[in-house]
């Protein structure tokens, strides 16, 4: 099964609501969005630290969430260097990672599950336009329940393509995989129908 | 028991012919349902439950049309596939068998009571928080079965429900369908799993050509394969 | 198995107005389909491996048309914001909204749509070429169109050209992969027939 990154805690941080955690999260990355300063970015960095310390959430569960940027900064933070100058370079670096460590703060502090809910709740309003919550909810739940369904239509396929000899064409996976995943979804279908979705 | 009547039903995908003037009145509690791949007898079963509503005449539950009080229906008629990866449409075992009861009047409490009589009574009670594709194929299938029961259906139709399983799972799965209260009609290439049924009815080519006692129609069945 | 009832439209997903059941699951699946491609890389030659994630979701606007696809993006960018793993860049949770890459992760669903919509025009007999015109369209132009600047965003300091030099190193993967999803999509409209909606009259209106 799918987890999330969810690092479990009493904490301030995990028992305020996630609709708190997710406006105060977008307040504090406005002013670090546009004014790129020494002492706003020490600011900023020291308030996610705290914020970390509170929840008591190790650092190496931080450091996990920032390797993704790596490449990305691999690349373009000497050239920024090159380019612009050290100065800027360090803004580049500074920016990116305080408010990807901000972000992460929250996710890792927050059950997917309470996320989901109140992104469910945060739906409600949106009825009048025609969206209508429940049917996210499910939609959410079928995409849940359908990924390990599909990895092994994606296991069997490989294993065919294999079987045949032809393991380095990417339409010889592609093609089958995606018409098992629309007849097993059409059938996933009819028996919603069955079980009287759609009445 | 409840009263299934096919009234002059035919039915066509397109241009493909699949049933052909079906007259039948099905009152028995226990009736098997064979034919070979293609002969028409799944569409019949879907017919049951009004998801496939016949190009001619009608088929009527217990006096409904199934292509006008197609909801009702679907309160009335359970239906199980084949395939139980495909039934089962929630991520973890009781999330799967709550979601049949989300239109009833029952309170959260009494929904998790019949989640839990009913998943204990298909002796899935360990598995109640487990995520559904770590159960076997046959555990899924039972998994489907509590699913649909758990509405208490007054008929059940299953298409092949055994088809997927090995014989100590497919075994399983028809005594608990024997066991049943309900009103079954089993849509089955297991011959052997039909032994003591009210009622077979043989379908080929879309018509109905054999209906009858167990043995004699499974026997007429066998002949018509040349087996 | 018994027989192919599974391609015919039930009566009950007909009665129903918005998204049917049918649609629902669909929808579910090609989620499903993006997020199990990511591990799933393609050897090739040149630097960077060829991420599978974005034909995935060239798919769903290509064999789903433009409003299943545009859903079965969203959802999956919602997948990726609660947190869930499923990003091939390993960016997930709230992070996705400050990383670099925002402008392409928010681009999925408009990019699936927009291919969606190219395909429908063609529907129901879609070629490979089209298919691969409409990925070239909405996969690479309209993905690139809000990626770059969302890359730029990120950091004042960085520059529209700089992030577009940057982003160059992926176009020739991206070419590739709207060839194959051209390929493959065509595939699956042969064998799946009536997956895209019908050409329907104007007026009908859309709904959620």
């Amino acid at each position: 099964m799918l987890t999330g990154t969810y690092v479990p805690g009493r904490s301030l941080v995990h028992r305020a609501t996630p609709g708190l955690k997710l406006v105060l999260l977008a307040v504090f990355l406005v002013p670090i969005s546009i004014w790129q300063t020494p002492l706003l970015a020490g600011v900023s960095a020291a308030v996610v630290l705290v914020g970390f310390a509170v929840a008591r959430i190790p650092l190496r569960y931080l450091l996990a969430e920032l390797k993704p940027l790596r490449w990305f900064l691999a690349v373009l933070v000497p050239y920024q260097w090159w380019a612009l100058g050290l100065e800027a370079a360090l803004q580049l670096l500074v920016g990116l990672v305080i408010s990807v460590a901000a972000a992460s703060l929250v996710t890792l502090s927050t059950r997917v599950s309470d996320l989901l809910d109140t992104v469910q709740r945060g739906l409600q309003p949106l009825r009048r336009l025609g969206v209508d919550p429940d049917k996210v909810a499910l939609t959410v739940s079928l995409a849940l329940r359908a990924i390990p369904v599909v990895r092994d239509l994606l296991h069997q396929t490989l294993e065919a393509r294999r079987a045949r000899g032809l393991e380095r064409s990417p339409r010889a996976l592609a093609t089958p995989l995606v018409i098992r995943t629309v007849r097993h979804a059409e059938r996933v279908g009819e028996a919603l129908a069955a079980r009287g979705y759609d009445d | 028991m409840p009263h299934i009547e096919f009234r002059g039903v035919s039915h066509a995908y397109g241009e493909r012919r699949v049933l052909e003037g079906i007259d039948l009145e099905l009152t028995q509690q226990r009736i098997g349902v064979v034919g070979a791949n293609g002969s028409g007898k799944s569409t019949l079963a879907r017919m049951v439950n009004g998801l496939v509503v016949p190009t001619d005449g009608t088929v009527l539950v217990d006096g409904l049309d199934t292509g006008k009080q197609g909801a009702a229906i679907r309160r009335r008629v359970g239906f199980v596939f084949p395939d139980p990866e495909a039934q089962i449409v929630m991520p973890t075992v009781a999330e799967d068998v709550e979601f049949s009861l989300r239109r009833t009047d029952l309170t959260q409490p009494q929904k998790s009571e019949r989640v839990r009589e009913v998943l204990e009574r298909f002796s899935l009670g360990d598995h109640h928080d487990h995520p559904a594709h770590q159960l076997s194929s046959g555990q899924k299938q039972l998994l489907a079965l509590a699913s649909i029961l758990v509405t208490e259906p007054a008929i059940l139709v299953c298409d092949e429900p055994t088809t997927l399983l090995d014989l100590r799972h497919s075994r399983k799965v028809t005594q608990l369908l024997e066991s049943l209260d309900q009103q079954v009609l089993l849509v089955t290439h297991h011959l052997d799993l039909l032994a003591g049924w009210e009622r077979v009815v043989v379908i080929d080519e879309g018509r109905v050509v054999a209906d009858g006692a167990a043995a004699e129609a499974i026997s007429f069945y066998r002949r018509l394969m040349g087996a | 198995m018994a027989s192919t009832h599974t391609s015919t439209p039930s009566a009950p997903a007909r009665a129903s107005a918005g998204l049917t059941a049918r649609d629902l699951a669909l929808i579910a699946a090609f989620t499903a389909l993006m997020v199990a491609l990511f591990p799933v890389k393609l050897a090739v030659a040149g630097p960077t491996p060829i991420v599978l994630q974005n034909l995935a979701l060239m798919l769903a606007g290509a064999v789903l048309g433009a409003k299943r696809g545009f859903y079965a993006a969203l959802l999956f960018v919602l997948l990726a914001v609660v947190g869930l793993p499923v990003l091939a860049s390993g960016v997930r949770g709230l992070a996705v909204f400050t990383s670099p890459s925002v402008g392409f992760v928010v681009a999925y669903p408009l990019v699936a749509w927009v291919i969606g919509r190219l395909v429908e025009l063609r529907a129901p007999r879609v070629s490979t070429w089209w298919v691969i015109v409409a990925c070239l369209v909405g996969g690479i132009l309209v993905s690139y169109a809000l990626g770059v600047p969302g890359m730029a965003w990120r950091s004042p300091k960085l520059t529209l050209a700089t992030a577009a030099t940057y982003s160059l190193q992926f176009i020739p993967g991206d070419l590739v992969k709207a060839v194959i999803a051209g390929v493959v999509a065509a595939g699956v409209h042969r064998a799946v027939p009536g997956l895209l909606p019908a050409p329907r009259p104007r007026r009908t209106p859309t709904s959620a």
